[in-house]
């Protein structure tokens, strides 16, 4: 087909394809250093470290030349959402090739300057030698280089086998601050004459205002401001405390109404609403007679992100402008949805990463940036600093949907699964801020002039949301899977680590060990029968070796292990994960070993690390997590209400990647959800005979079970 | 009103309402922002210091309570260039994701093995009972104060 050059823009690897000048993502400089300005941003998951190595890689510099620049609006590139564990393939590749094209350019530069062709050039650390004799630096050509230009894509980035820090676990850049206990978060940043805000938040979501005495508060030591605006209200003080305590004041002074809006506890409220349907997955090839059909249903409650850190941000009003550091994942779209919300144009509001505690998806950071400008406009001309209570982020944080699958299959004469069939039911596991049909922004609901809530939705098929990783990766002739989206979540609910994941996984992959256990198959073998792919087998294989899966092991009735396995959204990285577990009075989980292959690992530690952790925090919410609420409220509101796993209660974990450096790199942070959900319940089951599928397995389910 | 206090060996003048817990006074009156607020509660342990001795949760315990007593933070252990071995052994280990628990648990280890240089993994998983990590460094963390203690033995 014939193209037209000049109407036709080419397109670009990763995130470079919407930020197309060079300058947006790097900088060369006279004192020896390198600047890069990722879009994407630290949630404690290392991506800044993997992608300083890229960039040291490409360029043939030392790592400690080159600075991380914290994201901004007001001139780094927009990547979006740092989420769904695509940084290293968005920002990573966006920085693999800028940093060739960039190192390309000074070659050029440097040829000229020698006198001599590129190929007699090589490259040490920024310092660039000719064959000949004679040499100059990146630093020296810094000031003649021009990279406010369109990358080109042309540049060849180096294959893997001369990489010598891609590939290597260099340390963390930002641990020895943290472990110093030097500032290191949104919440650290102190400026002088700095002052402290809170909110006092609603009782429960539909309340209403119907009376507020301000006085009281007003008069208060410290108070600077009390805002009341609709059914928002809050404080501002000299100081933190005097803060807090004219917050509480006013909460007294404030008369609420409340609705019973709230369903039943049990996740099963899913099915008496009303959903849309969709089938994502079907194949129809004829079901042979004679087999043996079985059925199950899956169920996991609402979890909370919980971040170790309430929410936090600082902002400031002046002139019409408004300055915010805020810890959010997204800050243009942040910013899009505070421009409609403050009336002001988005080049009206900059907006600074920094880096705020682990989030685990879409947290309270994006809602808390507004609640500081709202409080930042009653007083113009100083710095004022949010930081949520506990309270408030245990209530009013987006919590991981609760979610239902049930699952029905066949089995053939042969002891093979010849149809297959899951129906999951859910809510949206996505209302981040996008801009569009309306505003995600807690506080923007409750204004005199409320912003439209918009819908809480789901991303697209293949990566999906209360339909990700429904789709099973083993090869069923028959299958028919349907997603039925339940609108308007009676709880706040959005996007937590793994999305729907978690659950489809639970029920796909205790279905499989349960159809096993008819087929009279060992669970591993059973399902790397029905797989065809390389790399999920590898997995799985690699996992039974570690932990000496042996089959038809009986347990004693106590101690027990399990499999689970899923490759993330059916395109990212394969895990699977072999449990330990032992049942006294309640289900503890001694060990859990794994093995990963998410293409190339730029950094092999940081992804062992991330892989240890979601196991940790998975088995965490199996065991334990649930958000309780009544009919009408959340009633989670500290961490005596919402426990989760301690040191006591740690598993041993073990994690062999398998590194493919020839593969692309996908994310890690996600994706060991589901297969550490499943792997615990097969382990019960293994243990006891006993088949837990109600999230979590506490002590009372486990004794109810086993009687 | 003005309360005086000693933390990491420097005798501070602070003022605060006396019922104001020592976290902010640490963080928004000292500068010091290393302990950290979680809940408030004395549930999480982001903001341990350790107070004569002890490992406290700052946010539970009041200016006015600790006058006259030897507060130490994070920040009075250890430096850049020498940091204490607990801090060494997290950086080797890699002990973080997210970090904002890494002070109170470091803190809480301090306090314990300034008591039991010899500490056992199961002594180390008592003693950080009200430490709360949310990533799942666990392992980490606990690899980290092995190390420690292993080096402080030294």
């Amino acid at each position: 087909m014939a193209q037209n050059d000049n109407s036709t823009r080419r397109k670009l690897p990763g995130s470079l394809e919407t930020n197309r000048l060079l300058d947006k993502w790097l900088a060369i400089h006279r004192d020896g250093t390198v600047s890069m300005h990722p879009g994407k941003v630290e949630i404690g998951q290392g991506i800044l470290t993997s992608l300083r190595q890229i960039v040291a890689e490409e360029l043939d510099v030392s790592l400690d030349r080159v600075r991380l620049i914290a994201a901004n609006t007001a001139n780094g590139p927009d990547e979006g959402m740092t989420s769904g564990s695509r940084s290293v393939e968005e920002s990573g590749i966006a920085f693999r090739y800028a940093a060739a094209e960039v190192r390309d350019l000074l070659l050029t530069r440097a040829g000229m300057r020698l006198g001599v062709s590129l190929e007699q050039l090589s490259v040490d650390d920024g310092v660039v030698s000719a064959r000949s004799g004679g040499s100059v630096s990146y630093w020296d050509l810094a000031d003649e280089l021009e990279l406010k230009r369109e990358a080109t894509g042309d540049a060849k980035p180096k294959p893997h086998t001369q990489h010598k820090i891609v590939g290597t676990a260099a340390s963390r850049v930002d641990i020895p601050r943290k472990v110093l206990g030097a500032p290191s978060y949104v919440q650290d940043i102190d400026i002088i004459g700095m002052l402290h805000g809170r909110i006092v938040r609603p009782p429960s979501e539909g309340a209403q205002l119907i009376a507020l005495d301000v006085n009281e508060t007003k008069d208060m030591p410290g108070v600077a401001a009390v805002v009341h605006d609709g059914s928002f209200i809050g404080v501002v003080a000299e100081r933190e405390e005097q803060a807090i305590r004219a917050a509480r004041r006013l909460a007294r002074a404030a008369q609420w109404k409340e609705t019973a809006a709230l369903p039943e506890f049990d996740p099963r409220y899913l099915l008496k609403r009303e959903a849309k349907s969709e089938v994502v997955s079907e194949k129809s090839a004829t079901v042979p007679d004679g087999g043996k059909t079985l059925e199950a249903e899956y169920t996991r409650p609402y979890i909370a992100h919980a971040s170790l850190a309430p929410s936090c941000a600082i902002a400031r009003f002046d002139d019409g402008k408004y300055t915010i550091a805020t810890h959010s994942q997204g800050i243009f779209p942040l910013r899009g949805e505070l421009s409609t919300v403050l009336g002001v144009a988005p080049e009206n509001i900059v907006l600074t990463h920094a880096e705020g505690a682990g989030c685990y998806g879409h947290n309270a950071a994006d809602d808390v940036a507004l609640d500081a400008a709202l409080l930042a406009r009653a007083v113009p001309g100083r710095d004022v600093r949010v930081q949520w209570m506990r309270e408030d982020e245990f209530a009013w944080e987006p919590y991981g949907s609760a979610m239902m699958a049930k699952t029905r299959a066949t089995l053939g004469t042969d002891g093979n699964i010849v149809s297959f069939a899951l129906d999951v039911w859910s809510h949206g596991h996505s209302s981040r801020p996008s801009g569009r049909n309306g505003v995600n922004l807690l506080a923007a609901w409750y204004l005199e002039k409320p912003q439209p809530r918009a819908p809480t939705g789901n991303p697209p098929l293949p990566g999906g949301g209360s339909h990700r990783n429904a789709i099973p990766i083993y090869e069923f002739p028959n299958q028919r899977i349907t997603n039925h989206l339940v609108p308007k979540p009676p709880l706040r609910a959005s996007a937590l680590r793994g999305l729907g994941s978690q659950c489809n996984v639970f029920a796909i992959e205790s279905f499989m060990d349960e159809l096993a256990q008819m087929a009279g198959a060992d669970p591993v073998e059973f399902r790397l029968r029905h797989l065809k792919d390389a790399r999920a087998t590898a997995v799985i294989e690699k996992v039974a070796k570690m932990a000496g899966w042996k089959t038809a092991t009986k347990s004693d009735g106590t101690r027990g292990r399990g499999i689970g396995f899923a490759r993330y959204k059916n395109a990212a990285g394969y895990m699977a994960m072999i449990a330990e577990v032992e049942l006294a009075e309640s289900v503890r989980v001694l060990r859990v070993w794994s093995a990963v292959d998410v293409g190339q690992a730029i950094n092999p530690d940081g992804v062992i690390n991330q892989i240890e952790g979601g196991i940790i925090q998975t088995v965490s919410w199996v065991l334990k997590e649930q958000v309780r609420y009544d009919r009408e409220r959340v009633t989670t509101r500290t961490w005596d209400d919402y426990p989760i796993l301690t040191f006591a209660e740690v598993p041993a974990v073990e994690v062999a990647l398998i590194n493919r450096p020839e593969l692309p790199p996908v994310g890690a942070g996600e994706g060991t959800q589901g297969p550490v959900t499943a792997a615990i319940a097969n382990a019960i089951y293994n243990a006891a005979g006993v088949r837990l599928r109600d999230l979590p397995f506490t002590r009372e389910r486990l004794i109810a079970a086993m009687v | 009103m003005t309360h005086h206090i000693v933390v990491n060996g420097k005798p501070h003048e602070v003022t605060a309402d006396e019922e104001t817990p020592l976290l902010y006074v640490l963080r928004n009156e000292c500068g010091l922002k290393g302990a950290r607020y979680g809940c408030g509660l004395g549930m999480c342990g982001a903001c341990t210091v350790i107070i004569d001795g002890k490992a406290v949760q700052s946010c539970d315990v009041t200016v006015a309570a600790v006058s006259g007593k030897q507060v130490t933070t994070i920040e009075g252990i250890g430096t850049e260039d020498w940091p204490h071995p607990l801090q060494r052994a997290f950086i080797t280990e890699q002990a973080a994701q997210c970090g904002y628990c890494s002070s109170g648990i470091i803190m809480t280890a301090k306090a314990l093995l300034d008591a039991k240089p010899s500490a056992n993994d199961s002594e180390i998983r008592a003693a950080l009972e009200k430490n709360l990590c949310r990533c799942g460094t666990h392992q980490r963390i606990l690899r980290a104060i092995h190390r420690a203690v292993k080096e402080m033995g030294v």
